[in-house]
């Protein structure tokens, strides 16, 4: 039974985790619709950068910040120089661009700080109070930082003029314009934020399963999935759907299937709801005038 | 346009792919080793994307998986030589036929998953492909991490070949066969309807289409096509194994048929040929960052044209023939 409870609260730690990443791909979607693929190697890249840092003897919270603002700038410009000349291109040669950029920061990542597997810190002390013997305090600190994260954005998108402004944007680019809405800024805005979460999302993963170029792969996959099963265009859905399938991986991996196949078990599970589920659990149900 | 215009068009096309076949064949006795070894993965690969374009390109539906099948082909032919001791060629048409049935089967449950849900399906097979090949209650048919070796066929009838000449015409006469049914498939009334679908598809089912069925159907015939070009791949490589058919290969399919050109049967060719050298080119470019390289060249190819090869050739066509009229 503990076991059980164990299991269930560290696959909690990890869904949040992939909540994060998730809800930068739910940014990137509600603005364009489309799924940025490279956004784990993104922010596994900014991780790096944020390890440089820290070798160069940064504190871990001003390394954060830099990292974070950096992330923020060079997804904006990613945005403005690469995916803007393409938004007239067809859906599929989009995809190919994302799949560009992904095999551009893995290859980048790899030359600039090698292949090796590299440990990072957690920012949360192992004897802090709120750690205990069922959870960790990273895992409580990580947990933490992906709902506050959520909040964040949430009262951003609900309460603030610039977050009407982009959901404005996103839901109808022309009749923005024709109120003075700045649809390209809102989209390198997005496209910002979206790399910012990425990168927080890449610090807390990084002291878990260590830092090497090919630490994402595997958590974009189960984003994707999460966001996918929350609904793709709701931000709470991807969050509870990343919490979702961060359990059901770790307790399908630890009493049902052993950790050789749980990745293929997690798969078949998710579309199997998704059969059932088309939109998601929390998705809005797509109704097409004919 | 006259029908003599049409004529002259089609006439053109038949003499192109005359001379393309010519070129062909002629390759056997020009290039070497390697390079036949290339050629020969070359035409594997273009049946693979042929087989992928008739599912994304003529029918809509994004399939991230191919490689699956794709690696499906290749067990089958695999497994069938070593323990059934079938002859080489016999397991290419049954390595196109198991998977069409498995596409079929799969195809069935995603008819409700559309877009990036199937993508995401799609994915998931491909992620979970080498791990089920490596599943050890099936090692005793896959051989596990190890996989299955093979022979290389010979020659049959006391023909002047070698074996690398042998493998690279035999997978060319599978080509233009598969070529020849593709091209078929796609002018007749099928073709018709899996277009329709993938234009409109509530459209195509209030005009009677039976969009189950059809769309279903693309996706056994798609694996199909995939698996050959996977049996054919792993006669030429000799070798099977589950590292050899990862989540790359089946992003590389993707992204062979959109440099190609999407929902074009000549897409393919040019697609495969882009999987098969620009990697290794981008090698020669930089050392270190190889595919830093490749994702440089994949992102300035998509910008130039975002139609794919096909797409810019047809522009240039209609541009060319907007200016000199007749």
């Amino acid at each position: 039974m503990n076991e059980l409870l164990h299991q269930t609260l560290s696959g909690l730690a990890t869904g949040g985790i992939y909540a994060s990443v998730a809800l930068a791909l739910v940014m990137i979607y509600q603005a364009t619709h489309d799924i940025n693929f490279a956004q784990g190697e993104m922010a596994m890249f900014s991780t790096f950068v944020a390890w440089m840092l820290l070798q160069l003897g940064w504190s871990y919270w001003a390394a954060f910040a830099a990292t974070v603002v950096l992330s923020f700038v060079v997804a904006a410009a990613i945005e403005w120089a690469v995916i803007r000349p393409m938004h007239n291109a067809p859906e599929l040669s989009v995809v190919v661009v994302f799949i560009g950029l992904l095999v551009i920061f893995h290859s980048l990542a790899g030359w600039l700080f090698g292949y090796t597997i590299k440990q990072f810190p957690s920012p949360f002390a192992a004897d802090a109070w709120y750690g205990s013997e069922l959870m960790s305090a990273h895992e409580v600190g990580a947990i933490f930082v992906a709902l506050i994260m959520v909040a964040l954005l949430f009262s951003f998108f609900r309460l603030t003029p610039l977050g009407l402004a982009m959901r404005a944007a996103a839901q109808n680019a022309t009749s923005s314009r024709l109120v003075g809405i700045s649809v390209g800024r809102m989209l390198m805005l997005g496209w910002g934020l979206a790399g910012a979460i990425g990168a927080v999302a890449g610090m807390m993963v990084a002291p878990v399963v260590y830092l090497d170029p090919n630490m994402m792969t595997g958590v974009l996959l189960y984003a994707f999935a999460g966001a996918l099963i929350g609904g793709i265009d709701n931000p709470v859905g991807a969050v509870l759907g990343g919490f979702i399938v961060g359990v059901l991986e770790n307790l399908l991996g630890t009493f049902v299937v052993g950790t050789e196949l749980k990745l293929s078990v997690a798969l078949v599970l998710i579309v199997g709801v998704l059969i059932v589920r088309p939109s998601g659990l929390l998705g809005k149900k797509i109704v097409t005038r004919v | 346009m006259t029908s003599r215009a049409t004529d002259s068009i089609s006439r053109a096309m038949w003499l192109s792919m005359a001379a393309l076949l010519v070129l062909a064949v002629g390759l056997t006795f020009i290039a070497k080793g390697y390079q036949l070894f290339q050629a020969t993965m070359v035409v594997a690969y273009a049946i693979a994307l042929l087989g992928l374009n008739m599912l994304t390109g003529y029918n809509g539906q994004i399939s991230l998986g191919h490689g699956a099948f794709f690696a499906m082909g290749a067990y089958t032919t695999g497994i069938l030589m070593e323990h059934a001791d079938m002859a080489y060629w016999a397991t290419v048409p049954t390595a196109g036929v198991v998977c069409l049935c498995i596409g079929y089967l799969f195809g069935r449950p995603a008819l409700k998953l559309e877009g990036l849900y199937l993508a995401l399906a799609t994915f998931a097979l491909a992620v979970a492909m080498p791990q089920l090949l490596k599943y050890k209650h099936l090692e005793a048919w896959t051989g596990g991490v190890q996989g299955i070796v093979l022979m290389k066929p010979d020659a049959p009838w006391g023909l002047p070949l070698n074996q690398d000449q042998w493998v690279y015409l035999f997978s060319l006469a599978v080509a233009v066969v598969m070529f020849w049914i593709a091209h078929n498939l796609l002018q007749s009334g099928t073709g018709r309807a899996m277009r329709a679908i993938r234009d409109h598809g509530m459209a195509a089912e209030a005009m009677g289409v039976d969009t189950r069925h059809y769309k279903s159907m693309s996706f056994g015939v798609s694996a199909a096509f995939t698996g050959v070009g996977g049996a054919l791949s792993a006669i030429a490589v000799q070798f099977v194994s589950p590292d050899s058919f990862t989540l790359f290969l089946s992003i590389s399919l993707l992204v062979g048929i959109v440099v190609g050109g999407v929902g074009t049967l000549w897409g393919a060719l040019y697609g495969a040929v882009f999987i098969m050298f620009v990697p290794n080119l981008a090698e020669k470019v930089s050392k270190a960052a190889p595919w830093a390289v490749y994702g440089v060249v994949l992102i300035l190819l998509m910008f130039a044209m975002p139609g794919g090869v096909v797409g810019l050739m047809r522009k240039i066509q209609s541009t060319w023939a907007a200016r000199s009229p007749r």
